[in-house]
């Protein structure tokens, strides 16, 4: 019985410690400088121009993420031009998840035509100081006085099976809203997705 | 008043046994559903499903055929089913793959990996209208397994890929609690 309630009590406890942490909305995002496909390293600081970004953690091999996939792009080719370009960033443990390879991004971006950046994050120091959990999920950033600020975190629309049958675009109507001077209506949501694949024996 | 709860007290003048055969009856009715079926349901019909175990260590998985770890971790949950079949302990796997793939996907993938637990299908393109819901804590990252127990008052939430051992110790120890 006590090993049990050891064993219990050791599980609550490793669930505590998997509780979510990283920025919340309002907080200051770090910049990164993460492998891009075309072999160049990328950071937010080289886009002197954008008000902001769409953060996107995704992955070639997430039935969910492939859903998401040309509404990313859509993203980008709306708001880009507009001061928020996509950055992609694939955050997946190889060895978990081979098809989500630095060589197999490489193929991806090139057989879809990327328009943005779709950066490696192999030792997932990104996406743990972010608090990504899955893919996808998106983090609005925002320049402000604070930095890159988060303006919204989570899905890119409340449809993930039908792209037409959405009825809130959230990442649309906060970026809409943030060019208009507002904060957003919705300024984050949930979504079902893959579990990021963390190296195993961090 | 739930209906279970309704049978509860119509039942406690009668003998503790005459109640134990009928929820047996009852709960091996629900079970004989899983038989190569799968309900398709919405949230507040889950919400129903979970809320109907009110006498049961109810073991809550979300998964999906896509999801590698969950896939990885089913086998524990049909171990489970088998092992506590004599318990009150029963699972509930619930798929979250898209309604259009049930036939393509889902049903194929019970048969081919011989599911006994019961399956149903959640039909919620809109993760941001239940997933709180289920859990505060769940980021909406699969897999999470929700355990029920409420006639002792237990609702615990696990964002994780259990090992067996993890789960069956989980489990040991509700049990332990009667």
């Amino acid at each position: 019985m006590n090993r049990l309630l050891v064993g219990f009590l050791a599980l609550v406890l490793a669930a505590s410690c998997t509780a979510q942490t990283g920025y919340k909305v309002g907080d200051a995002a770090r910049d990164f400088s993460l492998k891009n496909v075309d072999g160049r390293t990328v950071s937010m600081k080289d886009f002197a121009d954008a008000k902001g970004f769409i953060v996107v953690f995704t992955c070639n091999s997430c039935p969910y993420a492939r859903a998401y996939e040309q509404r990313i792009m859509d993203l980008h080719a709306k708001y880009a031009s507009k001061g928020y370009p996509v950055i992609a960033i694939n955050p997946n443990d190889e060895g978990r998840q081979p098809e989500d390879s630095f060589d197999n991004m490489v193929k991806r971006a090139k057989e879809k035509g990327y328009a943005f950046p779709y950066l490696h994050d192999e030792t997932q120091e990104i996406a743990a100081a972010y608090g990504a959990t899955r893919t996808p999920h998106v983090y609005l950033l925002e320049k402000t006085a604070k930095g890159l600020e988060v303006a919204y975190i989570g899905a890119i629309d409340d449809n993930v099976e039908d792209a037409g049958a959405a009825k809130v675009r959230y990442v649309e109507a906060a970026i809409d809203a943030l060019s208009s001077g507002q904060k957003p209506a919705t300024s984050s949501t949930k979504a079902i997705g893959c579990t990021i694949k963390w190296k195993k024996s961090s | 008043m739930k209906l279970p709860d309704m049978f509860f007290r119509k039942f406690s003048s009668t003998s503790n046994a005459t109640m134990k055969t009928f929820l047996a009856i009852l709960l091996f009715s629900a079970a004989a559903r899983a038989d190569g079926q799968v309900q398709v349901m919405k949230f507040p019909d889950l919400e129903r499903l979970i809320a109907s175990h009110s006498d049961t260590v109810l073991v809550v998985n979300f998964w999906a055929t896509w999801c590698s770890p969950c896939v990885e971790e089913l086998p524990h949950f049909e171990q489970i089913n088998v092992r506590y079949r004599r318990e009150k302990v029963r699972v509930l796997l619930v798929s979250l793959d898209f309604k259009s793939q049930l036939e393509g996907k889902v049903l194929p993938f019970i048969k081919g990996h011989n599911l006994r637990s019961r399956v149903v299908l959640l039909d919620e393109p809109d993760g941001n209208s239940y997933i709180d819901r289920v859990d505060p804590s769940w980021s909406g990252a699969i897999p999470a397994t929700l355990i029920v127990d409420r006639s002792r008052g237990v609702r615990q939430f696990y964002e994780k890929q259990f090992t067996l051992d993890e789960i069956d110790s989980l489990i040991q120890s509700l049990i332990e609690r009667n």
